[in-house]
């Protein structure tokens, strides 16, 4: 059962088979002994998630289900949930107990989904490896010298672990996908407005992006119906049709062509990564896939760029955390500029304090014009590559990682080399696209691949039709670390 | 927004430390801050004033959240998540302060600009929960646009424009609460997140008088289109003044000092001249103005020095990323242009055009929407004599409601109760002189009933004039039968004025049409008397 699919889960839950009060407690039990270990979870409230799964047996038994109503799913603490200690991984907000919920917890509630615990992360999302979190790092379960990725590092570890069937995750350089690979678990970060930021603690606002991780492309489809869609609230939030995102998963892939961006397959590329994403491509092919290269000349610039945008953002969006209304505030000060300077000294990490000045540099008087503004004009370029190679194929792939999971405290204490293990992540933030990472297969010291797979705007059906034919084909989705 | 939460921090109030007690000084230069005798101000010196307005405007709820805008609540209990910035919290674009800043573009004739562009303007202060507060920054909603003030300028009335140059939206700060808290200060967000309008001029204003006259036909304006209550003690309607001094006939601007926060228009003239003052003293001793941010402080009427250019903050403003670019279109002005009213400078010209009032007069009667709509609804009973009813709405009545505090709205007397006792004095039934009276005495009358002319059924009393005349026998004497008699008793009693007449003095001419009035007792129809006196008088 642990290694069940949603659509599984739901059938025995519709069946009877299985409580959804059973089904939390047997998820429940597991995250409790594992997270000793890996320490996937920041908040896990028993109570909580069981009074939500008898709320869903109720559902089910007064024959309201959907089809993730009664499910267990981890929620990342980056989302507001009412009543939940809502800590974004940062001692600023270790006493936050949110008073409302995020538009995407609102929507899991509506749904009959079970929270089954707030995952670990990156302190306020910023971070590839989960190191940077107050809570401690987050491990991974396939080796626990290596790091999970990150920023959803828990959530990924959740999923790999299976100590939670699926979970939410956010995206705003690569914070879904990079984890998932290196965790060897699905992880989808959908077009940006389509997955409401309402209670999604901000990291940078023109970027972040929230969306599910899981085993499969198919569990991927149905938690994406239940957390894309309008909010009101979110002033980004893009107003379109529901669509329900498993309708094109079994479509053949024949005559699909297939971008490999030259820029992607390069020497920085480690050689079992660089080999096992051949693989992936060559199976495709089996599948009647074409492959077409294509160029997205401006990729080198997607970490510098990246690194001005995001954080000038987030020195700006981090700047409500004062201490004055909730969260951290240091025990003693002299007086009110006393009282922020260690407020904000004590409650942010080294990490995060780093990308506030460099964003609070960036925005300042007489380097806007030189940083800022010129790194809007690269993100431009850069979503023009991607239109661009969008007219030469349908979808593009390349790795999600330019390296299997790397070991704790390898990068740790190198800003530059962590930033750039999202070198192939990050442009579709800037551009704004979907994209995905699933398994691939095995690396250096059995450490799992991902593959990643981009699409053009609103093209999440279709990279989840070309992804669940991958894993209809292989395997590599269903390896779970250690036994279940 | 939800608001299912906010009994959580109604109520209450955040307390921080104290910031530094008492007024913040410069470091140095600080032996400049020193009382100035009040002087007369030397004839070589041209004022330069520019204005920056705040002005609140009248929506419902907030600019980018639905708590409500209403003053005086709890503290905090008009606060919402948006406003409190909880973590995770998004703003959303009020429409309704945007229609109320396309009416003010258009009532000033300004460009209204789409895209128009939201930027956070970063700085840390405890009544600012975001650590930033939305406004507008390279692309203002309203560019340019004018205001047209009446000015005196030697002893004669001439209209001058004020241009703008610009106006855009931003949310307003709360309050940090200084006192009641043992040391600590208060913070109540009530406040946080009501829209605003900030309107700037450009330098055109050469006097503290011309800056008081643009900043009351401002307020005017924002009242007459319905975008702002005006009501300074609550902070309504704000203004900031720019303030520098140069050499008459210089073409080159001083430096100038910003004096903030003046929320009345004395406050304004008093701070803006104590400040010409100051600087003026600081030039003509060899000194040179630092550009500064200041405070004028009512109690000493002075101003005092808040921070310096040097010391002014970064405040890092780039486009917010939670906001879209602003688009109007043009059906959304169209739709905003059909609901403005005609404006005060357009119903001026017409009054002067169809009225034939000078001047001064129509741009008094257009000083707000209620007195201008009192005036029309008289002028609209007695369309012969607009000057008359203008006098009398000007005069009697403004100065009736003003010993009471009154405004046109609420005016006891209705415009057709007026309209009557105008009529009377139009056809003769009586002289201007015992209308005073009859006007007293329908004042006291209507006051009693402690209601305004509309909120009372106006039909009641219309003829309440006539009642108080016919009562008490006021009617004027026009029967010349009578009047010849009278006349000629006069003649008779007063021989000497009659041969100092008649020896080419024209005063007493005057003196017998007194004695005439004095045997009527005011009721002589005046036009008659004089009439009848001077063909008695050729006899």
């Amino acid at each position: 059962m642990l290694n069940s699919s949603l659509k599984q889960l739901s059938a025995l839950l519709a069946a009877r088979k299985i409580s959804s009060a059973e089904l939390t407690s047997e998820f429940l039990e597991r995250s409790r002994a594992l997270n000793l270990d890996y320490n996937a979870f920041i908040t896990i409230n028993e109570e909580a998630s069981l009074a939500q799964a008898r709320a869903a047996d109720m559902m089910i038994a007064s024959g309201r289900a959907q089809p993730l109503t009664g499910i267990p799913i981890a929620q990342k603490d980056i989302f507001c949930t009412r009543g939940w200690l809502t800590t974004c991984g940062s001692r600023m907000l270790s006493n936050f107990i949110s008073p409302y919920d995020a538009g995407v917890v609102e929507r899991f509630n509506v749904a009959g989904a079970v929270n089954i615990g707030k995952t670990n992360m990156d302190e306020f999302a910023m971070g590839s490896s989960n190191e940077t979190s107050f809570y401690g790092p987050v491990k991974n379960p396939w080796d626990i010298t290596a790091v999970p990725g990150g920023s959803s590092g828990g959530s990924a570890c959740a999923v790999a672990a299976r100590m939670a069937p699926a979970a939410t995750g956010t995206d705003t350089g690569g914070s879904i996908r990079q984890p998932a690979a290196l965790c060897g678990i699905s992880g989808l970060k959908p077009t940006y407005g389509l997955v409401s930021r309402y209670g999604m603690i901000a990291f940078a606002s023109s970027l972040d992006q929230g969306g599910p991780m899981a085993k499969s492309a198919e569990d991927l489809a149905l938690m994406l119906n239940v957390m894309a869609g309008f909010d009101e609230r979110d002033s980004t939030s893009l107003q379109r049709e529901p669509e329900d995102y498993t309708r094109n998963l079994e479509k053949p892939l024949e005559g699909l062509r297939i971008g490999l961006p030259k820029e992607y397959f390069v020497k920085e590329i480690s050689d079992d990564v660089a080999r096992t994403v051949e693989a992936a491509i060559a199976e495709y092919r089996k599948l009647g896939a074409k492959t077409v290269e294509v160029s997205l000349p401006n990729t080198k610039l997607s970490v510098p760029v990246y690194y001005v945008l995001a954080p000038a953002e987030a020195s700006s969006n981090l700047s409500r955390f004062d201490g004055v209304r909730y969260g951290y505030r240091a025990p003693e000060y002299a007086d009110l500029n006393d009282m922020y300077r260690k407020s904000r000294a004590q409650g942010f990490g080294a990490e995060v304090k780093r990308r506030i000045l460099i964003g609070t540099y960036v925005l300042s008087h007489g380097y806007y014009d030189a940083y800022y503004i010129q790194a809007q004009k690269l993100r431009r370029l850069m979503a023009l590559d991607f239109a661009e190679a969008f007219k030469q194929c349908d979808i593009i792939m390349g790795p999600a990682s330019p390296t299997v999971a790397f070991n704790l405290g390898e990068k740790s204490s190198d800003p530059v080399q962590m930033y750039l293990s999202d070198a192939y992540t990050i442009a579709v933030n800037l551009a704004g696209l979907p994209a995905m990472s699933i398994p691939a297969g095995f690396g250096k010291n059995n450490r799992p691949v991902g593959l990643q797979i981009i699409g053009n705007y609103f093209a999440e059906a279709q990279i989840l039709n070309v992804a669940h034919q991958y894993q209809l084909a292989t395997d590599w989705h269903l390896r779970a670390p250690g036994p279940l | 927004m939800s608001r299912g939460w906010i009994p959580a921090f109604a109520g209450m109030t955040f307390t921080l430390p104290a910031r530094q007690a008492g007024p913040i000084v410069l470091p140095s230069g600080a032996s400049a801050i020193k009382i100035y005798p009040e002087k007369v101000l030397a004839m070589q010196w041209e004022i330069v004033i520019g204005l920056e307005v705040h002005a609140q405007l009248s929506t419902q709820s907030k600019i980018f959240s639905g708590a409500s805008t209403a003053f005086g609540a709890a503290p905090n209990a008009e606060a919402c998540g948006v406003d409190l910035a909880l973590p995770g919290v998004l703003p959303v674009l009020n429409r309704g302060a945007v229609d109320r800043a396309i009416k003010l573009g258009l009532a000033v004739g300004g460009k209204i600009n789409s895209p128009s562009i939201f930027a956070r303007k970063n700085y840390f202060y405890p009544d600012l929960p975001k650590g930033y507060q939305i406004s507008q920054y390279e692309l203002p909603v309203v560019e340019g646009g004018s205001v047209r003030i009446q000015v005196r300028q030697d002893g004669e009335e001439r209209e001058k424009m004020i241009r703008l140059v610009r106006a855009h939206l931003e949310e307003d700060a709360g309050k940090s609460l200084h006192e009641d808290f043992h040391g600590m200060t208060g913070i109540d967000l009530n406040r946080a997140g009501t829209p605003l309008l900030e309107i700037v001029s450009e330098p055109d204003m050469r006097s503290s008088a011309e800056a008081v006259v643009y900043a009351k036909t401002l307020h005017s304006l924002v009242r007459w289109i319905g975008i702002c209550d005006g009501n300074m003690q609550e902070g309504s309607f704000r203004c900031d003044a720019n303030v520098s001094v140069r050499h008459q006939g210089a073409d080159r601007l001083g430096t100038r000092c910003e004096i903030k926060n003046l929320n009345s228009f004395r406050f304004l003239e008093k701070a803006i001249d104590y400040e010409a003052r100051r600087q003026i003293e600081i030039l003509e001793d060899g000194g040179t103005i630092q550009q500064q941010t200041r405070l004028y402080d009512p109690d000493k009427d002075e101003t005092r020095a808040m921070r310096s250019k040097e010391d002014a903050q970064d405040y890092r403003y780039f486009p917010d990323p939670d906001l879209l670019p602003l688009e109007i279109s043009g059906s959304w002005i169209a739709e905003v242009k059909s609901g403005l009213p005609e404006l005060p400078q357009q119903m001026r010209t017409r009054f002067e055009r169809d009225y034939g009032l000078s001047a001064y007069d129509a741009s008094t009667l257009t000083a707000d929407r209620d007195i201008a709509g009192y005036y029309e609804a008289v002028v609209d009973k007695l369309p012969s004599d607009p000057k008359l009813c203008a006098n009398w709405v000007m005069g009697d009545i403004s100065g009736y409601l003003n010993d009471q505090g009154k405004f046109f709205d609420n005016c006891p007397l209705s415009p057709s109760q007026l309209a009557q006792l105008l009529t009377r004095i139009k056809d003769g039934t009586i002289s201007g002189k015992i209308a005073k009276e009859v006007f007293r005495q329908m004042w006291t009358k209507v006051r009693e009933q402690s209601a305004t002319w509309k909120s009372r059924n106006s039909e009641l009393e219309e003829n309440l004039a006539d009642q108080i005349i016919e009562a008490q026998g006021l009617k004027q004497i026009s029967d010349s039968g009578a009047l010849e008699k009278l006349v000629g008793e006069v003649i008779a009693a007063n021989s000497k004025s009659v041969e100092e007449y008649k020896a080419g003095k024209e005063k007493a001419f005057n003196a017998l049409v007194g004695q005439v009035m004095k045997a009527a007792k005011g009721k002589a129809n005046p036009a008659q008397v004089n009439e009848i006196l001077k063909k008695k008088l050729a006899d």
